[in-house]
């Protein structure tokens, strides 16, 4: 006979507080948040990748005669605008970030969770209005925006994609601020700052940078959109201007916004390498400080990204010389995560293997950065396939392998259920392949002279373009398995457990998913970051 | 015009040649930074692939703490890392200082991008589109400015690029050592057509040069034969009035013109400047900026009223003056 109450299926925490449309639309949880920033992002992400797949497409030939040059040009502006500022800037930090950082420092929410909600919505209305800018018509300005070209000359959308990522800009700062104070007021007790997680730095860091950064972006669009729509003279000559004013004030924002895009996927990867392989990141406080100077020095690179604009020679030198300090704390931190494997326990779950892979690939966007650093090598190299192949191994090798990483490796905590281990180390794998068969002929590319932002280009480089045309669609398979494996799991994986990676850190003390308050008691911490029992 | 392709340009296989004096040298630079970083990659991604199969769990590798202190560990690499990183710093940056440093007293060749084409103007008047002829194993001075938007003047072959920035003249050099056809390409976005911004450097040898010099083979591209720079902005000059002021019979209402440039020139507030290309640029279209001491200025802007390549012709007409008797100089 069957039992009269069948048992109520498991709580699933968080998730189960409310399912209608409007307790998503209305939460302030931080981990309810996150999700939205989740969907929100991956929509940009395939907006951004279906732009990315028909430049592959056309660069397969030559002649440029698979679409305008308008088209084309309108093109690569999506891709970049959407991956920049609707995909990177907000996916580490703004998902796993909002997700993880309260519940890793012991905290029930961000600081203001208010504050929290309406950076979504400010999101959101900022992309809305970049896809309006999409759908009308398109940008062709580049995601840089050089003046006078997009104050002056470009007969497209200009200002109301600027606008979408003045308004996005605002998402970012109170994003910022929000996790600055909460790192600062929320910590448990015992959790000192030396006790904090290694991505609790990292998104701490690339706070900071978001909160100093950003303003910057929204002035300079400010002052291009009056030059635009006022004729206000700043950067274009013929109205008195200076148009490397706009150069300086944009990559004053935007390389430490490269920063922004790493340094979140730094802390990840951190937390991945000492988990798999049951072992305390090795030289822990070096790997803080480096975090720190990263974010400091990345202040005061910018001009290395106009070596030859005709800027002065001297401020070459002097940009050239703190270029490569700047590498010094990254290239510290890849010793430091081979070090922490060395006499571990490794097990190859799939979120280690995508460590390995950001391991791999950010280590050749670092060494090729040197290249770029280098006056007399960047002369040659500056604008050509060279700078795309490297700045790609950087945000896409590194970013975007740290963000699947982290993904997978807090999965169980944000679904509650496991995904199937064997597909996710299969699209892991692919990604690694097919990013490399994507962008390793794209270093070739460059030094034998092919410049960004070509659809024409001499037959001699077809070879070369279709390799990585077809890495680009292995690629592809590697990011759509996920998507579909992640979405069948969160309703059908196998219960996840609390801790299903044995791994230290606070987030794993609570239920998965943890409930909306996130901890039952407010935990104590006595103990270091990563204290694993002794091997 | 679409790019032609390399295999009818010098260097063969498609690989890039060395067509300049300074392309061996940032050759080597790069070649060394590609074996060091080839070595490193290779040296981590052994050692890492190594680390993985010796401590994967359950092995028998011992995992017993290294002996030796953590923070001697962090200080030697840091330090490694950053003598290495100085090392090419030193390399890269004194290759770079010798390709800035331009050669003196070399007739420049104006070179100037418009949407989307370059205009060439040789010194002796010759004008070509999307075609620059050079003679092997002599320096060439570029003096590179835009109509409208950033453009870059970018010859692989060369290892050669430098922006062209609208308001600025500024310049570039080389020293082509090795006879052939280069792709020339615009490297800095600059709207629709920036992908067919591209032409092509032509290296002779003395003897075919001086046959180019001399005829008139240019083809359709070679625009005003014989009418050399200086001829056209004197026209130029006529044409805009120029003459009512700066001309040998305006009395002393504004600043002689013979001899000026290179020659010091002392500024309303004070400032002493040289009157180099850059200087005559700017006081022909915002001569308010530029306002030379002892004159009244009536001088209005002619931004947006005289066209670059105009410019470029008056300062040809202003270098060519005779030079007038040194009590003149300002």
């Amino acid at each position: 006979m069957p039992p009269l109450n069948p048992p109520a299926p498991p709580s699933r925490g968080y998730l189960s507080d409310g399912t209608t449309v409007a307790s998503w639309l209305c939460t302030r949880d931080h981990k309810r948040i996150a999700l939205l920033y989740l969907f929100t992002i991956t929509f940009f992400f395939l907006i951004g990748a279906s732009a990315a797949a028909l430049m592959r497409w056309e660069l397969t030939r030559p002649n440029g005669d698979l679409m305008t040059s308008d088209t084309y040009n309108r093109l690569f502006t999506l891709h970049g605008v959407v991956m920049v500022w609707f995909f990177l800037i907000p996916s580490i930090p703004a998902v796993l970030g909002n997700f993880v950082l309260p519940l890793a420092i012991g905290a029930r929410d961000v600081a203001f969770p208010r504050l929290n909600l309406a950076s979504w919505y400010i999101f959101v209305c900022g992309g809305l209005i970049a896809l309006y800018a999409i759908v009308v018509g398109g940008v062709d300005t580049g995601w840089t925006f050089y003046t006078p070209y997009s104050s002056t000359y470009s007969n497209s959308n200009v200002m109301v994609m600027a606008t979408g990522i003045f308004v996005a800009g605002f998402s970012s700062i109170a994003t910022g601020l929000n996790f600055i104070v909460t790192v600062h007021k929320l910590r448990a007790p015992g959790l000192t700052w030396f006790r904090l997680p290694l991505f609790v730095w990292a998104i701490y860091a690339t706070s900071i940078i978001l909160v100093l950064a950003t303003p910057v972006l929204a002035i300079t669009l400010a002052l291009m959109a009056l030059e635009r729509g006022f004729g206000v003279g700043i950067f274009d000559p013929k109205l008195g201007g200076d148009p490397l004013l706009f150069q300086h004030l944009f990559w004053f924002y935007s390389h430490p916004a490269v920063y922004i895009m790493i340094l979140p996927g730094m802390g990840v990867v951190s937390e991945l390498v000492s988990c798999f392989s049951r072992k305390k990141i090795f030289g822990y406080k070096v790997m803080a400080f480096s975090i720190l100077s990263i974010a400091g020095l990345g202040f005061l690179v910018w001009g290395h990204h106009m070596f030859v604009s005709s800027q002065s020679v001297y401020a070459g030198v002097v940009f050239s010389l703190l270029s490569f300090l700047v590498s010094v704390p990254s290239a510290i931190k890849v010793f430091n995560w081979i070090a922490t494997l060395h006499r571990g326990s490794i097990t190859f779950g799939t979120p280690l293997l995508y460590a390995l892979g950001f391991l791999a690939l950010f280590t050749i966007g670092g060494l090729t950065g040197i290249f770029l650093a280098t006056l007399a090598v960047d002369v040659h190299l500056h604008d050509t396939y060279f700078v795309i192949a490297h700045f790609h191994y950087i945000m896409v090798g590194g970013g975007v392998m740290a963000y699947m990483g982290g993904i997978h490796y807090w999965w169980p905590k944000i679904s509650g259920r496991m995904f199937p281990e064997g597909w996710a180390r299969f699209s892991a794998v692919t990604i690694f392949v097919g990013f490399n068969l994507t962008f390793f002929p794209q270093f070739l590319l460059g030094y034998l002279g092919m410049p960004r932002r070509y659809h024409i280009y001499p037959a001699e480089f077809q070879t070369l373009n279709v390799i990585s045309s077809a890495g680009a669609a292995v690629l592809a398979v590697g990011y759509l398995v996920p998507l579909c494996y992640l979405t069948w799991s969160f309703f059908h994986g196998k219960d996840a457990g609390p801790n299903p990676w044995n791994a230290t850190g606070l987030e794993w003390q609570t239920p998965s998913p943890p409930p909306s308050h996130n901890f039952e008691q407010t935990p104590v911490v006595t103990r270091p970051p990563y204290d694993y029992p002794p091997l | 015009m679409s790019a032609a392709p390399l295999s009818e340009i010098g260097g063969g296989a498609g690989w890039l040649p060395e067509a300049s004096s300074f392309a061996p040298r940032v050759d080597r630079v790069f070649d060394g930074l590609l074996a060091a970083s080839a070595g490193m990659a290779l040296f981590l991604t052994v050692l890492t692939l190594v680390i993985l199969v010796r401590y994967r769990r359950g092995s028998a590798g011992s995992r017993k703490a290294v002996r030796i202190a953590t923070w001697k560990i962090e200080t030697a690499w840091i330090v490694a890392t950053t003598a290495v990183f100085l090392f090419f710093f030193v390399q890269g940056t004194s290759v770079y200082l010798e390709m800035r440093r331009i050669p003196a007293g070399i007739e420049a060749i104006n070179v100037v991008g418009r949407q989307w084409m370059w205009d060439v103007r040789y010194p002796g008047g010759r004008r070509e589109f999307n075609r620059l002829h050079v003679r092997l194993n002599t320096p060439v001075r570029l003096l590179l400015s835009s109509e409208d938007v950033i453009h870059s003047f970018f010859v692989p072959a060369f290892r050669l690029k430098q922006d062209l920035v609208p308001g600025k003249v500024v310049e570039a050099w080389f020293d082509p050592t090795r006879a052939g056809t280069y792709m020339l390409y615009c490297a800095q976005y600059c709207g629709t057509a920036h992908a067919e911004m591209t032409g092509t450097v032509v290296v002779l040898a003395p003897d075919q040069f001086a046959a180019w010099e001399g005829g008139r083979d240019g083809g359709a591209e070679s625009g005003s034969p014989g009418l050399a720079g200086a001829a056209r902005g004197s026209a130029i000059f006529q044409k805009y009035g120029c003459a009512q002021c700066h001309g040998d019979a305006a009395g002393s209402r504004a600043p002689r013109l013979a001899g000026v440039y290179r020659g010091p020139v002392r500024l309303a507030d004070g400032r002493f400047v040289l009157a180099d290309d850059q200087f005559l640029h700017d006081a022909i279209l915002r001569a308010p900026k530029c306002a030379v001491a002892g004159y009244a200025m009536t001088m209005p802007t002619y931004d947006g009223v005289i066209p670059e390549g105009d410019v470029l012709d008056l300062i040809s007409y202003i270098k060519a003056l005779p030079p007038a008797p040194a009590s003149q100089v300002p």
